[in-house]
């Protein structure tokens, strides 16, 4: 599904992906874990095709097309979905209508039927009540003083009616008590269907009791410094990333 | 250059009633002895009237023929479904009763200055001139100078009119450009209620109008009046104009402007605080695109004591367009306990926009609380990335980024189905925009 060669990339001059080799196919569920800096989420964002995040080297393969060739509107209707970190406050433009324009947009490109408002209405509700968040904040404007909870599980919500092949959850995990957590995670579990793939970057080896990865890499200066199952991620718990680098060095 | 000026004097107004006549008197010799602005002139910095000048607005308005298809079509266009509002309809100045809908409504006065009964003349003459001062604003002085008639509309005391006045002034083009003068004067007796919508707007052909359209709002002690001043005409529909509020005690006004960009449209919003306890919201959106310009100067007086302002103008400039804001609020000595903010927020969605925004906060009372902020900010880039993140197409997350941007306010007027009238036209207005542009990058 997704290939990863060789990638190296810069943010504002500076190096920081140094050479990632990644491949995830159908319906496997990865984990990148690794310290602050390591380039976890600069990852997550050049798949997306950020601006300012500069590819230097490498290339990427996204359900047999260059996803480095095409812009992020493209990359999102090819089927590849960012779950931002810090998703963006937009005052003035209603949550609901931003769904419902990205949604008409996957249908009308997926050559599906549009979907009318009030069908649209009905499947924003249900979709609400799964990441267990108040119907009200369709109307508000998208993630306008949301809680930073309530931002992550607004960020699953459009996993679940964009329905990607790929989804890139960048710390969807971070800041949740505990119930939230689990609602997110059973939110993911849902999602998987067997075909639909998942990267999870994490801190915490915490969401991955939750949702069992099939491959769990470690992140270190731009390059993945260490690869297994997910008795990594509770080794990585132990004994925290300090050993990983000085061996990687 | 001050051709303008002389060529106004020799204009004069035809059939008049001779009430009026000393009004126009003052008029005429206020505007003589004013003199066109220039680049030094404060008030007038930042916008110049090369377009009137050169455009030989010498011609009249001239009566319409208001069965044309055009016309109806028109109609069609400017009626607010849901507002269920009296409308009333003029076409280059003239009241046109074919196009308009005058049920009548208990408790407000509707009447032309020419067709006013003797106490409704002496209700006139007392308020009118009274809020617009001719002296400090020029274009009212022509405004008087060119007084034949206006449109009075008397609230009387206590009353509550719940049906909106919906008031449009259309324009179409004349064979010679032409200019037009307009006289709106709203007085509110003490505890009345009442909506009135200003409406501008024309047809889509090239407009050769010149418009001189000068408003007056009196509200009596604890009046309520909803206002909106919406100027949606075609893009070479010159305008200058405005509206001066005077407030008694415990009155309270909530004004509404909406202005797309024209060649030349300037416009002056006035309200001065009379009396103790009054409140003032007063809120606007510009939107001027390709080359147009808009300026909005907004004063607000505050002379007595307990009153309130709370103003928030947001403007949208696109292309090589430029908008001026002027946001003045004065604190008298006598106007202790004041409380006033003033918001502006710009948006510069290309690089050859230009906003001209001035706060000016003027105080000579020690206790008042005053606020002001202005902006100017682009189109967020990460905002930007996360609409496309979604697969929205970069040109469609550009009209949501703007369309947004405006709607914070269109979402709080008091007439939601004002703003459901408005969005379309607005976001269409934009995506017309995003793709012109597409085609000529």
């Amino acid at each position: 599904m997704l290939s990863i060669k060789n990638l190296h990339a810069t943010v504002e001059g500076e190096d920081i992906l140094r050479g990632i080799n990644l491949d995830i196919g159908p319906g496997e569920v990865h984990a990148i874990m690794g310290p602050n800096g390591s380039g976890k989420s600069t990852l997550g964002h050049v798949l997306t095709g950020r601006e300012g995040y500069e590819v230097t080297a490498g290339e990427v393969t996204f359900m047999g097309q260059d996803l480095l060739a095409l812009a992020p509107e493209e990359r999102a209707l090819a089927g590849l979905l960012l779950a931002f970190q810090y998703p963006v406050e937009i005052p003035g433009v209603s949550n609901m209508e931003f769904l419902k324009t990205a949604v008409d947009g996957m249908r009308k490109y997926r050559k599906l039927e549009a979907m009318d408002s009030v069908s649209f209405m009905k499947l924003a509700r249900e979709v609400c009540k799964r990441v267990d968040l108040d119907q009200n904040f369709l109307k508000r404007g998208v993630n306008e003083g949301f809680s930073g909870g309530e931002k992550k599980r607004n960020e699953l919500m459009q996993m679940m009616l964009l329905e990607p092949h790929l989804a890139i959850l960048d710390e969807t995990d971070s800041g949740l008590d505990i119930d939230a957590l689990q609602v997110v995670a059973a939110g993911i579990n849902s999602m998987r269907d067997g075909k639909r793939s998942f990267v999870l970057i994490t801190h915490y080896q915490r969401l991955l009791n939750f949702i069992e990865p099939d491959h769990v890499h470690v992140l270190g200066g731009g390059r993945i410094v260490r690869s297994g199952d997910k008795s990594l991620a509770l080794e990585l718990e132990d004994k925290g990333y300090g050993w990983l680098e000085s061996e990687a060095v | 250059m001050s051709d303008f000026i002389a060529e106004a004097l020799q204009k004069l107004p035809t059939e008049t009633p001779g009430w009026l006549s000393e009004q126009r008197r003052r008029g005429r010799s206020s505007w003589k002895s004013s003199t066109m602005p220039t680049r030094k002139t404060e008030d007038w910095k930042y916008t110049r009237l090369r377009a009137l000048e050169e455009g030989a607005y010498l011609g009249w308005a001239e009566r319409q023929d208001p069965t044309s298809p055009a016309l109806t079509a028109l109609r069609d266009q400017v009626h607010i479904s849901g507002l269920d509002a009296r409308m009333l309809v003029f076409v280059n100045g003239f009241y046109s009763p074919e196009l308009s809908s005058p049920t009548a409504m208990d408790g407000m006065d509707i009447v032309h200055f020419s067709e006013a009964d003797e106490t409704q003349v002496e209700t006139i003459r007392t308020h009118l001139g009274t809020a617009a001062n001719r002296d400090k604003y020029m274009f009212t002085a022509l405004n008087d100078s060119w007084l034949d008639d206006g449109v009075f509309v008397h609230v009387k005391q206590d009353s509550k009119v719940i049906t909106p006045l919906h008031i449009v002034w259309l324009t179409v083009p004349q064979r010679e450009a032409f200019s037009l003068s307009q006289r709106l004067l709203v007085v509110m007796e003490p505890g009345s209620e009442a909506t009135v919508v200003e409406h501008f707007a024309s047809d889509g052909a090239q407009q050769n109008s010149f418009t001189n359209g000068v408003t007056e709002l009196v509200l009596g002690a604890n009046a309520r009046l909803c206002h909106y001043r919406l100027h949606l005409e075609e893009e070479h529909a010159l305008h200058i104009g405005g509206v001066h509020a005077r407030l008694d005690r415990d009155a309270r006004l909530n004004s509404f402007h909406l202005g797309l960009g024209s060649i030349l449209k300037r416009l002056d919003v006035v309200v001065r605080h009379e009396g103790n306890g009054a409140h003032c919201d007063l809120n606007g959106i510009y939107l001027p695109r390709h080359s147009q310009n808009i300026d909005y100067h907004t004063c607000i007086e505050h002379a007595r004591p307990h009153c309130t302002t709370k103003e928030v103008f947001r403007g949208v400039i696109s292309d090589n367009a430029r908008a001026v804001f002027n946001g003045r609020i004065h604190i008298h000595p006598d106007a202790q306990k004041t409380v006033a903010e003033l918001s502006n927020k710009n948006l510069l969605t290309s690089n050859k926009a230009e906003i001209d925004t001035k706060p000016e906060l003027e105080i000579y009372a020690d206790d008042v609380k005053c606020t002001h902020g202005a902006t100017v900010a682009q189109l967020d880039d990460y905002a930007l990335y996360y609409l496309c993140s979604r697969g929205i197409a970069r040109e469609h997350a550009q009209v949501m980024l703007s369309t947004g941007f405006i709607n914070e306010l269109i979402n709080n007027l008091q007439h939601p189905t004002l703003g459901e009238y408005l969005k379309p036209v607005l976001s269409d207005m934009f995506v017309q925009q995003v793709t012109q542009r597409e085609r000529t990058e």
